[in-house]
């Protein structure tokens, strides 16, 4: 199978569904002579030209809200946001626009669109550059949201995204663009809604966001090494929908659970995946569900402190270990 | 006033006049009202059938808005109401000029809008008091009328929304290589948002086929135009992003007309957006709820004097085009429609409950996907037979039911096996059963409960109602 870097599986992504549909195009802040902040859009405008990679002003909110417009009456853009920070000035569009926008007017419409957009500390870009905001979308309904932590899910899932007739929020991270990993030859679309077991284990299931996903794997090495503990990892890759039923399954199986994410605590995925968790197998809980999550702090620049303000392999191994404290 | 003045506009000048511009000049200097020449003819009038037509439409849309708000009176329609009363001239003199492939999109003040383009008034009605055969399924209100057929885009409740929307519309235009154009109405307070300046920006950028139309209707809510706006000749606000403004006299149909037709015409050909103020006023408050303190009564009584439906059937028949029983007749016709709108309304049943999660998304054969997220759906949920998840989730999903329509505690308490047990006892074998019941009389309830003042009474209330 081929390895490549995160950021080309997305580029690969792009650039099929491009060549397979005249309505794809792209929008966004320097994507096209600039290539991309974080490179993701290289060769595309060679390719495609100005018309279908188009580089914008910086007016996030109308950068949006026109890809609603185009989308609304049959185009499928692709809008590229160059950190989930700056989405925030596009919240209106997003929120009370694309998400609203087909219920609201009782099913006339449909708002095919991807927005795309890389969250993450760890490159010390400081408070406006540096957050995990996956909460803040899965909690809307009219949204799809993709957390993709592979390099063959950020194709397979961006292909998914781009053919999908939803708006949805593709969420990648910084800090993987240049993670290389396989990804299929002449890979279709994945289904979204499916999470990945990345690691089997009896003992603890351990899931994991974005890519906290790779974080909860390293931990879980390091629990059977040190610890004789084996942990079941699941990505779930898609939150909106989400894959409730491999949770359950895996936690009525190893009867305990650890949510690692690197947004803040307060409202965040974790603790809507616990509150889920704790309704649909209390009773094969032996222990409270932990929860890893981001310090709850806007993220600092100093590297000490920004390395402090996100989860890391220990902090996943103690959480589980917690989980066993009773024993 | 002989120049047509109105105090407000007085009073712009004079607020103005202490602030300048770096040329010297004040930036209420750059206005010039005079222009505007309310209550002159400006133009011939058209041809006896679009004279017909534009003085129709602007009936029906008073008639409707004047009945709409009694029924508001009446707590037929809920939530918020915006009338257009007095700015009839400028959505019907600005909507006549599209073709019937171009687009419009407009503001939460949309009744107008929708009906001007062509939208029923049945469903328009049906709409406002939030029922199934409304124009958005009763899911949008009256902020959010939306015509698919009539290429009419929607109402948007939030200020400044819907430019981006239109401009995005116009890219689709210009990338499908169509000639269509969209025409997006916005109000004078839209002017201030950020996406004002983003969308006028963009538009000039990329060339797009986008007429924009403020309704200048001299008020952001309760806030005059000289209190909301530096720049009160709003033509001018997007000049410096690269969009020429326009301005017209807002009472004046023909005024519009003719100013907008340029206005789509350059657009379309030319592939420059232009904008174009039409200056109004709002007879009405800002919704049913406001008391009006922000100006005086003379200030309302001297624009009603401009009406743009009075002047415009005493022009037509001054000229001969209309006898005055002619006149009257397409008045009489406009209240039928307007009463045939709130019988259809009042007949039309409220949206199922079962429909409260329909079109939240798209389902496509092409993706496939499990959509779990909510377990409270009146039936179970989507996807939970084909993956056959068991029994746990499809018994939440039962009880969820609750959640759709009641708000009953008791009904979305979780049972303890204990609780059961002891219901059990109490009603007799068969939880489900027991359950069920529960969850019954909740979900019914309210719906009858909501539609019992007109569901009960309306069926007689209806024939008289409807004079």
């Amino acid at each position: 199978m081929p390895v490549m870097r995160y950021r080309e599986a997305l580029n690969q992504a792009l650039r099929e569904e491009m060549r397979a549909d005249e309505k794809v195009f792209l929008m966004g802040e320097d994507i096209g002579v600039f290539q991309g902040a974080f490179k993701v859009t290289a060769g595309l405008l060679e390719e495609f030209g100005e018309k279908r990679v188009r580089d914008t002003p910086i007016s996030e909110n109308t950068i949006v809200g026109m890809g609603v417009g185009s989308a609304m009456v049959g185009l499928r853009p692709v809008v590229e946001l160059m950190t989930i920070n700056f989405s925030l000035l596009a919240m209106d569009q997003i929120v009370n626009h694309a998400a609203a926008i087909r219920y609201m007017f009782g099913g006339q419409v449909k708002v095919p669109m991807v927005i795309r957009m890389p969250q993450g500390a760890g490159h010390q870009l400081g408070p406006t550059h540096s957050h995990s905001f996956e909460a803040f979308y899965l909690h809307v309904p009219g949204l799809l949201v993709a957390v993709p932590s592979t390099a063959a899910d950020a194709k397979g899932l961006l292909k998914a995204a781009i053919r999908d007739d939803n708006p949805v929020i593709f969420i990648e991270h910084e800090t993987l663009y240049g993670q290389r990993g396989e990804v299929p030859e002449n890979g279709g679309p994945m289904r979204f809604g499916e999470a990945a077991v990345r690691r089997q284990g009896d003992d603890v299931t351990i899931i994991g966001i974005s890519r906290m996903a790779i974080t909860a794997q390293k931990a879980a090495d390091s629990l059977a090494e040190t610890h004789e503990i084996e942990a079941e990892v699941i990505d779930p890759r898609t939150l909106r929908p989400l894959d409730l039923d491999t949770i359950r399954d895996s936690v009525k199986k190893t009867n305990r659970a650890v949510i690692v994410e690197e947004g803040w605590p307060h409202g965040g995925v974790g603790a809507n995946l616990a509150a889920l968790i704790q309704e649909q197998a209390f009773d094969w809980l032996d222990a409270p569900v932990e929860r890893v999550t981001g310090a709850d702090v806007p993220m600092p620049y100093s590297k000490p402190l920004e390395q402090a303000a996100f989860p890391h392999e220990e902090h996943v191994v103690q959480a589980a270990l917690a989980t066993f404290r009773d024993l | 006033m002989a120049n047509g003045y109105s105090p407000t506009q007085v009073a712009i000048r004079e607020t103005t006049k202490t602030r300048k511009n770096g040329d010297g000049t004040a930036p209420g200097d750059v206005t010039k009202p005079e222009e505007i020449r309310f209550g002159e003819v400006k133009h011939d009038l058209p041809d006896p059938e679009t004279c017909r037509t534009v003085l129709s439409k602007m009936m029906l849309i008073r008639r409707f808005e004047e009945r709409a708000g009694e029924m508001y009176a009446k707590a037929k329609i809920g939530g918020f109401l915006h009338l257009c009363i007095g700015e009839e001239a400028a959505i019907v003199g600005a909507t006549q000029a599209l073709r019937d492939g171009d687009y419009l999109i407009s503001t939460y003040r949309e009744h107008g809008q929708a009906l001007a383009r062509g939208t029923h008034p049945n469903g328009v009605m049906a709409e406002l008091f939030g029922r199934e055969d409304g124009c958005s399924r009763g899911r949008g209100g009256s902020m959010h009328l939306f015509d698919w057929e009539k290429r009419f885009l929607g109402g948007y409740g939030i200020v400044g929304g819907s430019l981006p929307l239109s401009a995005g519309v116009a890219l689709a235009c210009d990338y499908l290589e169509t000639d269509d154009v969209i025409l997006s109405m916005m109000g004078d307070g839209a002017t201030n948002q950020g996406t004002f300046g983003e969308t006028m920006n963009l538009a000039a950028l990329w060339s797009l086929p986008v007429v924009f139309v403020i309704v200048n209707n001299q008020f952001g809510m309760g806030t005059a135009l000289h209190r909301h706006s530096a720049v009160t000749d709003l033509s001018r606000k997007s000049e410096g992003f690269g969009v020429p403004g326009t301005r017209c006299d807002g009472m004046d149909a023909l005024d519009v007309h003719s100013v907008v037709s340029d206005a789509l015409a350059h657009a379309r050909e030319q592939r420059q957006p232009q904008l174009v103020e039409a200056v109004t006023y709002r007879y009405r408050g800002h919704s049913m709820a406001d008391p009006e303190e922000y100006r005086s009564k003379e200030e309302v009584e001297e624009w009603r004097r401009r009406d743009p439906i009075q002047a415009f059937a005493r022009r037509l028949v001054d000229e001969g085009v209309l006898g005055q029983d002619e006149v009257e007749k397409l008045d009489a016709e406009a209240i039928e429609a307007v009463d045939e709108s709130v019988k259809f309304a009042d007949k039309s049943p409220f949206p199922e409950l079962d429909s409260l999660y329909d079109d939240v998304y798209v389902f496509t054969d092409e993706v496939p996907a499990w959509w779990t997220v909510d377990e409270r759906t009146p039936e179970v949920h989507r996807g939970e037979r084909e993956r056959e998840a068991g029994q746990v989730p499809h018994d939440l999903a039962e009880k969820g039911a609750a959640y759709a329509g009641v708000g009953d505690r008791q009904a979305r308490k979780r049972r303890t096996p204990t609780d059961r047990r002891q219901e059990g006892a109490q009603q007799g074998p068969g939880e489900d059963g027991e359950a069920a019941e529960e969850v019954e009389p909740g979900t019914t309830d309210p719906a009858t409960a909501a539609a019992g003042g007109e569901v009960g009474s309306a069926e007689p209330a209806d024939e008289g109602g409807a004079d």
